[in-house]
């Protein structure tokens, strides 16, 4: 049966895909290969993992301002995240694929669940981001 | 989200298309935040000359290219290498071609060539109260917490944006209650001589940024006589292993004359204490080596000083860098030339020193050494030269990391006040 966790839409759009969930922030900058789509930082937990297509969620970025670089990168190299949840909201996670919406017209839904709704996500079920219901759907 | 006349009128493209397209991205970032409105700012610092690929240069010279143009004064971050030397400084002519056509576009839309990641080094400072909108970590926490004038995080592309509109969305810490600590950090346990120790500084920050996050925090039990050094490298210690973008040092720093004056009100203030345990921990992150063995040291993360050279001198007179051993020193061009002014180059000279200016420690390393370990002065160095390029690093004073230099490995001695 699904389990539908209610969200906040901060960039709209509708994604699909395999949850990889960590309680560990995530530094874009130096922390993902925009290439590759792999988590490069050894000391994170998700260290070699990659999160292209995935339903990425942790709780919040962190470290530094080059993180809508990253994430527009990502959206161009076609490795991005299917789509992100975080918990808090990140004004320079959300700038990147603001800034890829209307440049490059593509969507990488992001939405912020409260953290009891967080901590349900577990990596590998899959997840459906509806950021125009304001729904995460884990089938 | 309320716009007045004017912002609509730069939203729906009456100001240019350019203008249209930064507005709406500001409008749509300020939507995701719960910005009720925008601020005017005054001034700009800007990261998105920074080349990591090809969507961010084609997103400027788009700007560039529909007629964009800076709407108040906007410094730029540091590029990718030095200007001047690119090429033998090993970076393709290919890579080297796109980070030029960045600064082109940049230039064309009316960008100040300042390439420093340290702008509060080279005069840019603007004054408490300021609303203003910058990127780069280290420049954003100084900004704040140092100067005392307002900017939010802002991101890479969402700064030339602001620059755009002379716009942000207004919310954060461009407020006066969300610049109040709800943590307060005590010191406990440390001598008088670990304050007066330069490596002090860096350690804690990563320790509070790590503790912290992105969370205001007031630190308490620091004495007077921190220098303008001391508070870069700790800021951007906090910034690399956190995200913070504030903190208050009560009796330094301009909004906490006072822990009163600076902490949250009706709310529980967490406290946390950090004792000389708290900064083991970070030494331990910090230092990866196993062995004495050096290839590399580098300094300048943010961009060395005046100050710093000046100690850079003093340390390495008489003696020469070991030949095995790289010495990469990252500088703006306008403490270069006040070095040069001075006769400190001078001094550094034939000394197996390079100075480089424009560029950035931390970005093509492996034109500087291709691997090995480095040694630095800088946390945030040690931090993301270790995450990001997988260089095994040791931390150590400018003393220390030079004396290493001179000696072919890793010379450090442990403060007295982390033994235990």
């Amino acid at each position: 049966m699904a389990t539908i966790l209610k969200c906040r839409s901060l960039v709209a759009g509708h994604g699909h895909g395999k949850i990889l969930a960590t309680q560990q922030n995530i530094s874009f900058w130096g922390g993902v290969d925009p290439a590759t789509g792999m988590i490069i930082d050894p000391r994170h937990e998700l260290f070699d993992q990659s999160i292209t297509a995935k339903v990425l969620a942790f709780p919040y970025g962190k470290g530094s301002a080059a993180a809508p670089l990253v994430l527009l990168e990502l959206a161009k190299q076609a490795t991005a995240p299917a789509a992100i949840i975080n918990i808090e909201t990140d004004p320079l996670l959300v700038a990147g694929p603001i800034i890829s919406k209307h440049f490059y017209g593509t969507a990488i839904p992001v939405v912020a669940l409260a953290r009891a709704a967080f901590d349900r996500l577990q990596t590998g079920q899959a997840a459906t981001v509806d950021s125009v219901k304001g729904e995460v759907v884990i089938t | 989200m309320h716009l007045t006349d004017d912002e609509k009128k730069m939203r729906d493209g009456h100001l240019g298309e350019a203008v249209s397209m930064a507005m709406s991205i500001l409008v749509d970032l300020g939507k995701a935040i719960d910005a009720p409105e925008m601020v005017e700012i005054t001034h700009v610092h800007t990261d998105s000359g920074f080349y990591l690929g090809d969507a961010g240069l084609e997103f400027v010279e788009h700007l560039a290219a529909l007629g964009g143009h800076v709407a108040v004064p906007t410094s730029m971050n540091n590029t990718s290498f030095d200007i001047e030397r690119c090429r033998s400084y090993g970076v393709s002519a290919e890579l080297s071609n796109k980070i030029k056509r960045l600064e082109k576009a940049h230039l064309a839309m009316g960008a100040t060539p300042s390439w420093t990641c340290a702008p509060y080094q080279d005069g840019i400072l603007p004054k408490p109260g300021d609303l203003v909108a910058w990127s780069e970590s280290n420049a954003i926490v100084f900004v704040n917490s140092v100067l005392g004038a307002r900017t939010n995080r802002t991101g890479d592309l969402v700064d030339i944006c602001c620059a755009l509109t002379g716009r942000a969305p207004k919310t954060g810490l461009y407020l006066d209650e969300n610049r109040m600590a709800a943590i307060h950090a005590m010191l406990e346990g440390f001598p008088a001589e670990a304050y007066a120790d330069p490596r002090f500084y860096p350690l804690l920050g990563y320790f509070i940024g790590k503790q912290c996050g992105n969370q205001v925090v007031a630190i308490s039990g620091i004495p007077e006589g921190v220098t303008m050094d001391d508070l870069k490298g700790f800021g951007a210690a906090t910034a690399s292993s956190g995200a913070t973008a504030l903190f208050h040092i009560v009796g330094i720093t301009p909004e906490a004359p006072t822990l009163e004056a600076c902490l949250k009100r009706n709310t529980t203030i967490q406290t946390i204490t950090v004792s000389p345990d708290s900064l083991k921990k970070s030494e331990a992150l910090l230092c990866t080596v196993e062995n004495e063995q050096l290839d590399w040291v580098g300094f300048g993360c943010p961009h060395f000083s005046y100050a710093e050279f000046t100690e850079l001198a003093e340390c390495i007179a008489g003696k020469k860098v070991n030949s095995d051993i790289a010495f990469s020193v990252f500088t703006s061009r306008k403490i270069l030339g006040r070095v040069e002014n001075t006769g400190i180059l001078e001094k550094l000279m034939h000394t197996g020193i390079e100075v480089y200016t424009d560029g950035c420690l931390l970005l093509y390393p492996q034109a500087l050494k291709p691997s090995g370990t480095m040694m630095t002065n800088s946390a945030k160095a040690a931090n993301y030269i270790f995450s990001q390029a997988g260089y095994k690093v040791a931390y150590g004073s400018i003393r220390e990391c030079v004396e290493s230099a001179v000696a072919g490995k890793i010379v450090r001695r442990r403060p007295v006040w982390l033994q235990s």
